[in-house]
């Protein structure tokens, strides 16, 4: 499903911000996820002792882009992911603004047809557009992640409907909701809405117990999935009775 | 006798605690080493500030630190943290509260008047302290010269007690550094009386003073064991994060930038580590000040529990 890897759990989990890489490594467990995120722009070669206990884990590393504002820095970044990682997958993020750290999407579809053209495996970080979506899959990438809201900031599905038609728009490509979760409930709204998977970072990392949340993020993202698979009951403005009415015995005097 | 290797906030400490144990002890320290890097820590003494992401241990036994410092060296200043943030980044406040103990909600301009109108609220931690880790160091280290101690290049004479932080990466295999960048301002416009830490999603920082109008505006935290100098982008992070706290830091003159290595084990947590007939005292992380005297006194209980190289 993801460039012909078959995930079994939809929650993939970033690596920053925790407590220690023990506490890490529980959480890693704890959630189930089998693709983690590293980030690189920052720590650079000198890396080497964190990025070996992500490889110890066992997970598949997804490399990711975060840092990088022009198109040449994420993609110099990708060449030393996939140098240091020896894998593909890549998750492009080229951030227009330092402060929102929303996504450029014009760069990003620039990028992401460089690296396409290279061979990567792109997992691009974008908005909700439609057509920015169209762009970057004419570009060749073949899983989406749009954003829930901006990274870090907790605030759950900003744009439901822009999201629901994005999932309408694209029925057969993986869509990814990256960044802005903030509670299980969230996570759990994206997979009824029939996305493909949550990547979440900070909801999880600065819990008050990241490994407890880890496992919390789990149950809400395998709830969401099976509800979508066995089919939500549309909502209705009014009330209906489970039981008919007609035809009850009377049970007033 | 027992050689003690290094001479940064562990080794002194360690040096200092076996020595008033009774033993007998020198410090292999070469004349020519680079300075440890405990000179670049913030010097905060603030087991309760740590616990928003340290595990129980370091509150609890981080607390000992004001005491055992306040004994040995002179200048410990025990006015307590002050934690501020930003007014949109007020929430982070809310969850540093829920995530500590042992403060209080205060009017930040009622303990430092210099950020009058800029903070409606902060966190006070009363317990807590700091000092310069130069001055606390090189007061340690005179301590152990005036009793006798021995500052020695060369061969080690007795048993190693190996304090060299990242150095020893080589005998301690899941050492890893995390490369933390600071600087000072002389900016004496500001006048702030104890440390501050300003919380921010991305970027929290503190700010110490150094007394003199001299602050240490700290640090980065970086996986990384690239030990070169400090980034433009961390000099950007630091100093935007002290002109939050105060505009008169603008105006400042930046005294020293620099780097360093906090070597850190998998879980964070300082440990005691026997390798061979080398014992380790390492991974202290980011709480050199804080736990070095904890450790150092564990190290000696750990070698009176050992009659056959206790002398």
């Amino acid at each position: 499903m993801f460039y012909g890897t078959d995930l079994n759990t939809r929650l993939m989990l970033g690596t920053a911000q925790y407590p220690s890489p023990e506490v890490l490594r529980a959480a890693i467990s704890a959630s189930g996820a089998e693709v983690i995120t590293v980030s690189l722009r920052r720590e650079g070669p000198g890396g080497t002792g964190f990025r070996d206990i992500l490889q110890d884990s066992g997970c598949r590393i997804l490399p990711n882009t975060a840092g990088c504002h022009t198109v040449r820095e994420a993609v110099t970044t990708a060449h030393m992911a996939r140098e240091l990682f020896g894998t593909p997958w890549i998750k492009l993020e080229v951030i227009g603004h330092a402060d929102t750290l929303q996504p450029d999407p014009f760069a990003l579809v620039e990028a992401a047809r460089i690296l396409c053209a290279e061979g990567f495996d792109v997992f691009p970080y974008t908005t909700e557009d439609l057509i920015v979506g169209e762009k970057l899959i004419e570009a060749g990438c073949r899983v989406l992640m749009p954003w829930g809201a901006p990274i870090g900031s907790g605030q759950g599905l900003r744009n439901i409907g822009g999201l629901r038609a994005m999932r309408a728009h694209f029925p057969q490509v993986p869509l990814v909701i990256d960044a802005g979760i903030g509670a299980p409930s969230q996570a759990m709204l994206a997979m009824e809405l029939g996305f493909d998977a949550v990547l979440l970072n900070t909801a999880v990392a600065k819990a008050l117990d990241p490994v407890t949340m880890a496992r919390a993020f789990a149950q809400a993202i395998t709830a969401g999935r099976l509800a979508r698979e066995a089919g939500l009951m549309p909502a209705r403005d009014m009330a209906q009775a489970s039981t008919p009415v007609f035809g009850m015995a009377e049970l007033l005097a | 006798m027992i050689s003690v290797l290094g001479s940064g906030v562990v080794g002194l400490c360690v040096a200092t605690a076996l020595h008033e144990a009774g033993h007998e002890i020198e410090v292999i320290a070469p004349e020519h080493s680079p300075p440890p890097v405990s000179w670049l820590a913030g010097g905060m003494l603030a087991p309760f500030c740590e616990g928003e992401s340290a595990p129980e241990v370091i509150v609890t036994r981080g607390q000992s630190a004001v005491d055992w410092w306040t004994a040995h060296v002179p200048d410990v200043v025990r006015r307590g943290t002050l934690v501020l943030a930003a007014p949109r980044d007020a929430g982070e406040l809310d969850r540093f509260a829920r995530a500590t103990r042992g403060h209080g909600w205060v009017a930040p301009e009622a303990l430092e008047p210099a950020v009058s109108g800029r903070f409606a609220r902060g966190l006070f931690f009363a317990a807590e302290a700091h000092l310069d880790p130069r001055a606390a160091l090189t007061a340690l280290r005179r301590r152990l010269l005036a009793v006798g101690v021995a500052f020695r290049d060369g061969a080690p004479r007795g048993r190693v007690v190996d304090c060299t932080g990242i150095a020893a990466r080589a005998a301690l295999r899941d050492l890893r550094a995390v490369r933390g960048e600071m600087l000072e301002l002389h900016a004496p416009d500001v006048a702030l009386t104890r440390s501050i830490r300003l919380l921010h999603p991305r970027f929290p920082v503190y700010i110490v003073p150094r007394g003199a109008g001299r602050y240490m505006v700290g640090a980065t935290m970086v996986e990384s064991d690239d030990a070169g100098g400090i980034t433009a982008r961390a000099v950007m992070e630091l100093l935007s994060a002290a002109y939050t706290v105060h505009p008169g830091f603008a105006e400042g003159e930046v005294i020293t930038t620099a780097a360093g290595l906090r070597p850190s084990f998998p879980n964070n947590l300082p440990a005691i580590r026997h390798v061979g007939d080398v014992i380790h005292v390492n991974g202290m992380y980011r709480h050199g000040f804080l736990m070095a005297p904890a450790l150092a006194l564990d190290l000696v209980s750990v070698l009176a529990k050992e009659p056959a190289h206790a002398h």
